[in-house]
């Protein structure tokens, strides 16, 4: 088939960080719509999800279903109102379509589905099924002797389903140097933290044990993140890679940072206001909670 | 009637050795093996079809992906025990242009694997091919854990979700090819891979539509997959005794061939659904729905399958004789309801 080019965006630095500050004002935003929607797991990601679409992944919005294309499995669905704001800005649809989010019969749901929305890689919502998926689209590229790369962003909380322990020992089984999981551990699921409800640590211990490389960065900041990409690049691609991005669940917004009041949420009236400001101009002398 | 059964044929597949098989339920010689054929067929296709994947989860030998595995075995993935992996990895391939058949016993793919079924395969409308085997009662013994007879029901009530059963080896044929460009998810159920020849060739099939191999005046019976052979036994004494049988081959539990349905309310009068299955929600829920629906009065009706229990131990032989699932206890039922 013929193709079009493909191509990462190699945005910088500070165009980075302005992406990441514009997925956490729209995700304020269409939670508004909605009346209800997770802010806090997209805020520890916005900079994963920057430096993913703004810089790594070899994409063309013109041809959403390229087959020599990265991909990006969102194994935390829950997180698609970061990713629909991004996927509009990189050209895949109309941005003024995200005003229909949750509506009815809007493409645009709590969870992504790939049969509605350009760009969307693969269906989610079930937490524990991503990884899973990726080991399959990392096969088939292998299969099909093709060179794309398979991203797959986790959740630290999601750790528990059993599932992803299947998907990370296949991984590491067949040697998918192709295979890169992100894991955002911003240290809470719903109930709490995560090492109260459910110990998920020591993670690199544990994806190093099923034959995965290991690295653990702050997923806040955007240099390391890049730099880390780049040396993924620069491997053999003959191991799966694991990055464990230890990032702060609510980050940018001091209410919700480390609260587990905002995993679902609907910010209203003034303290709306107040949030866009703090995420617009940042947190007033900096004071984080 | 057998009394035993021999664990290497579920676990080594030897059922297909075309050693004489003397053990099967009806006493018969049973040359078509639908899980003989299943690698084979699958190797045949993936010849000249590079979309072609095969998943399996520690069963290559019983399902005999092996045979595909030897012939395509770039194409061939073992996951190991893990069903749910298996049939996500599977969605995963598809999303990137494979036709993924992705096989292992029918409690565990379909029962296991329910979720990953409806989330990762039918909602997003992915070529996978789920296969269910030694589905029903038909690895008897083996208790609880190994039945599957609330596979057809889960499986009915998944939107996106083609259900088809496969009748014999022939038909497991004719089934294998036209999945390949039947678009959307798919769930295959088999039985215990001997299951009696039905078809003497690889008959011409479109999913949703029976196929009546049988015609009769004074009841039909409605089988699908491992019942169809014994229902056609049973629908030649009741002839004898003047019962004019008709038996459709209801091969697609989902969508439903209501067409077929209404017409042997019709014609007929009088039906009797059979299943190796749990009556409650399966092939014969399906098709009194309908009827019932459309106002159809004055029926003689009656789901047969397996009650809403759990099924003893036994070897299989001994399970469909209790369950009136053989070729004499489908006789029996169907004079019940004619009483």
């Amino acid at each position: 088939m013929e193709t079009t080019a493909l191509a990462a965006r190699r945005a910088s630095i500070a165009d980075l960080e302005e992406r990441a500050k514009f997925i956490r004002l729209e995700t304020v935003r269409l939670t508004r719509i909605a009346g209800a929607g997770h802010y806090s797991a997209v805020f520890s990601c916005a900079e994963l999800l920057s430096a993913l679409y703004y810089h790594q992944l070899r994409l063309n919005p013109d041809e959403p279903r390229h087959p020599d294309r990265d991909r990006l499995v969102l194994s935390k669905g829950h997180v698609a109102i970061g990713l629909y704001p991004v996927l509009a800005d990189l050209g895949y649809y109309d941005s003024a379509l995200l005003d229909s989010f949750t509506r009815l019969g809007s493409p645009f749901g709590d969870h992504p589905d790939m049969k509605k929305i350009p760009g969307v890689d693969f269906s989610a919502g079930s937490l524990g099924h991503g990884l899973s998926v990726g080991v399959g689209m990392a096969l088939a590229g292998r299969m099909s002797q093709r060179s794309y790369n398979t991203w797959v962003l986790l959740g630290d909380g999601e750790l528990g389903e059993g599932q992803i322990w299947e998907a990370a020992m296949s991984a590491g089984h067949y040697k998918l140097g192709r295979l890169r999981a992100i894991v955002d551990a911003n240290q809470l699921c719903i109930d709490g933290f995560t090492k109260d409800v459910m110990t998920v640590e020591p993670i690199e211990d544990r994806f190093a044990s099923f034959g995965w490389n290991t690295v653990r960065i702050d997923g806040h900041d955007l240099p390391t993140i890049l730099e880390t990409f780049a040396a993924i690049e620069d491997e053999d691609h003959t191991r799966p890679t694991c990055i464990i991005a230890d990032t702060i669940k609510g980050k940018g917004v001091a209410r919700m940072e480390l609260s587990p009041d905002w995993h679902v949420g609907n910010l209203v009236g003034q303290d709306y206001d107040d949030v866009v400001a703090e995420l617009t101009v940042g947190v007033p002398n900096g004071d984080v909670r | 009637m057998a009394d035993w059964q021999d664990q290497s044929e579920i676990f080594n597949g030897t059922a297909n050795t075309g050693l004489r098989d003397t053990r099967s339920f009806d006493g018969k010689d049973t040359r078509a093996i639908p899980a003989f054929v299943f690698g084979e067929e699958l190797a045949d296709i993936a010849d000249n079809d590079p979309r072609v994947a095969v998943l399996t989860a520690d069963l290559g030998r019983s399902n005999r992906a092996i045979d595909f595995a030897a012939r395509h075995p770039e194409r061939f993935v073992n996951v190991g025990i893990a069903e749910k992996n298996m049939i996500t990895m599977a969605a995963g391939m598809a999303s990137c242009g494979y036709v993924t058949f992705a096989a292992t016993f029918a409690s565990f793919s379909a029962l296991l694997g329910t979720e990953q079924i409806r989330t990762d395969c039918a909602y997003p409308k992915m070529p996978v091919r789920v296969v269910g085997h030694h589905s029903g009662i038909s690895m008897g013994f083996y208790g609880t854990s190994h039945h599957s007879l609330e596979d057809l029901g889960l499986m009915r009530t998944i939107a996106d979700l083609t259900v088809v059963c496969a009748t014999d080896a022939n038909h497991l044929r004719a089934v294998l090819r036209a999945s390949m460009d039947h678009p959307g998810a798919m769930y295959i159920r088999l039985g215990r891979g001997r299951d009696p020849e039905v078809y003497a060739d690889v008959p011409q099939i479109e999913f949703g539509k029976a196929i009546r191999v049988r015609e009769g005046k004074d009841l039909t019976i409605f089988a699908t997959g491992s019942t169809v052979h014994p229902s056609l036994v049973a629908a030649e004494t009741l002839t004898a005794q003047g019962i004019q049988t008709r038996v459709v081959d209801m091969f697609t539990v989902s969508p439903l061939d209501v067409t077929e349905v209404l017409a042997a309310a019709r014609d007929t009068g009088a039906v009797l659904t059979v299943e190796e299955a749990n009556r409650t929600n399966g092939l014969g829920t399906a098709i009194a729905e309908t009827l019932f629906e459309a106002g159809v009065s004055g029926l003689r009706f009656k789901r047969h399958g397996v009650p809403d229990e759990h099924v003893p131990v036994g070897p299989p032989a001994a399970l469909y004789d209790l369950y009136k699932l053989d070729a004499p206890g489908i006789t029996h039922t169907a004079l019940e309801l004619l009483k």
